[in-house]
């Protein structure tokens, strides 16, 4: 009943939902945001041309992906070194599992750490939780890690630094 | 260039959100107390100076149901250039870096399928040069933000 009516209501706005929940209107709006995004007055509107829609539908969709966190976030990510913060450091920790989910929301509170993740470990490697530290020197990372460790309790850590940045670009989804 | 107060008011506020709405660059300049046209060309300056990575949407790759992990590979060292352009040529392989420590090569991998995601890793295991893999999926992404306040 409910998904004869669901059917309906999709036929209706003349939207196909696939496997992954993602419709191919979608999957096209998808496809035209992860591009450049123009710096221009109307921007959606170029958008939704390019894409043979109307900016009104462009902008519904985008509301609506919204709401449903499937869009995370729309703006700008700067160059951290550019803007002064040089150094950085994946800092992975190991804590012990009854703890780990209340430390990993302290952990992810400070505004210095911008990613934090739990992730499985492996044989001799014992590393339960990751925090990406951005800070202006190796030593202001040093010190974050260091005052993340103590207000935590935890003291077995490694300091991933990196050396050469191989590749950093943004996915470009359902281009398979 | 120098970054102006301005620009870091703009871009504080460029980071967090840039509106839905048919002219998103007269919301923001509205709020800056400017014109939009101010805000336009001065954004545009700072994507050529190199401030801006990006700007536009980011995606919950796991609502959109792709397969995320991270990868660390321990690579001889004089194999690290080869082993970096192999992992490179994989359009769901994002970020690679090179890091301190026993695993020296860090990949982040996108995939449409788990079976994909499992052949990317059975590819580059046996990469010349690669001594041991670790899949390191993770559970539970407790913060992705990636803003830095500008003061």
């Amino acid at each position: 009943m409910c998904s004869s009516n669901c059917n309906e209501l999709r036929q209706k706005v003349g939207i196909q939902v696939e496997a992954a929940g993602v419709s191919k209107l979608d999957k096209k709006i998808i496809r035209a945001l992860q591009g450049e995004f123009p710096l221009v007055t109307e921007p959606y509107k170029e958008l939704a041309e390019s894409i043979g829609i109307s900016e009104e539908l462009f902008l519904q969709r985008v509301r609506a992906m919204e709401e449903d966190k499937k869009i995370r976030k729309m703006g700008a990510v700067l160059r951290h070194r550019e803007v002064g913060f040089k150094a950085n450091v994946l800092a992975a920790w190991v804590v012990p599992q009854e703890k780990l989910d209340a430390i990993a929301r302290q952990m992810a509170k400070h505004p210095a750490v911008t990613h934090c993740y739990d992730r499985n470990t492996a044989p001799g490697w014992p590393y339960n939780l990751y925090t990406m530290i951005h800070g202006h020197s190796r030593e202001e990372c040093e010190q974050i890690a260091r005052e993340l460790g103590e207000e935590n309790g935890i003291t077995e850590r490694t300091m991933l630094y990196s050396k050469r940045e191989w590749k950093k670009t943004s996915m470009k989804y359902f281009c398979e | 260039m120098e970054l102006t107060a301005f620009d870091k008011e703009l871009l504080n506020l460029l980071q967090g959100n840039l509106p839905v709405c048919s002219r998103p660059f007269e919301k923001l300049a509205r709020e800056l107390g400017t014109e939009e046209s101010v805000v336009l060309q001065r954004v545009q300056e700072l994507k050529q100076d190199g401030y801006l990575r990006r700007i536009g949407t980011f995606f919950d790759s796991n609502k959109l149901g792709y397969h995320g992990t991270l990868v660390a590979l321990r690579v001889e060292p004089e194999h690290i250039p080869e082993v970096a352009d192999a992992i490179n040529g994989y359009p769901g392989a994002t970020h690679n870096y090179e890091r301190e420590g026993r695993y020296n090569l860090w990949f982040t991998l996108l995939t449409p399928s788990e079976q994909q995601e499992k052949r990317i890793i059975a590819e580059v295991s046996t990469l010349p040069g690669v001594e041991d893999v670790l899949n390191l999926k993770a559970h539970k992404k407790y913060k992705i933000n990636v803003q830095f306040k500008l003061q």
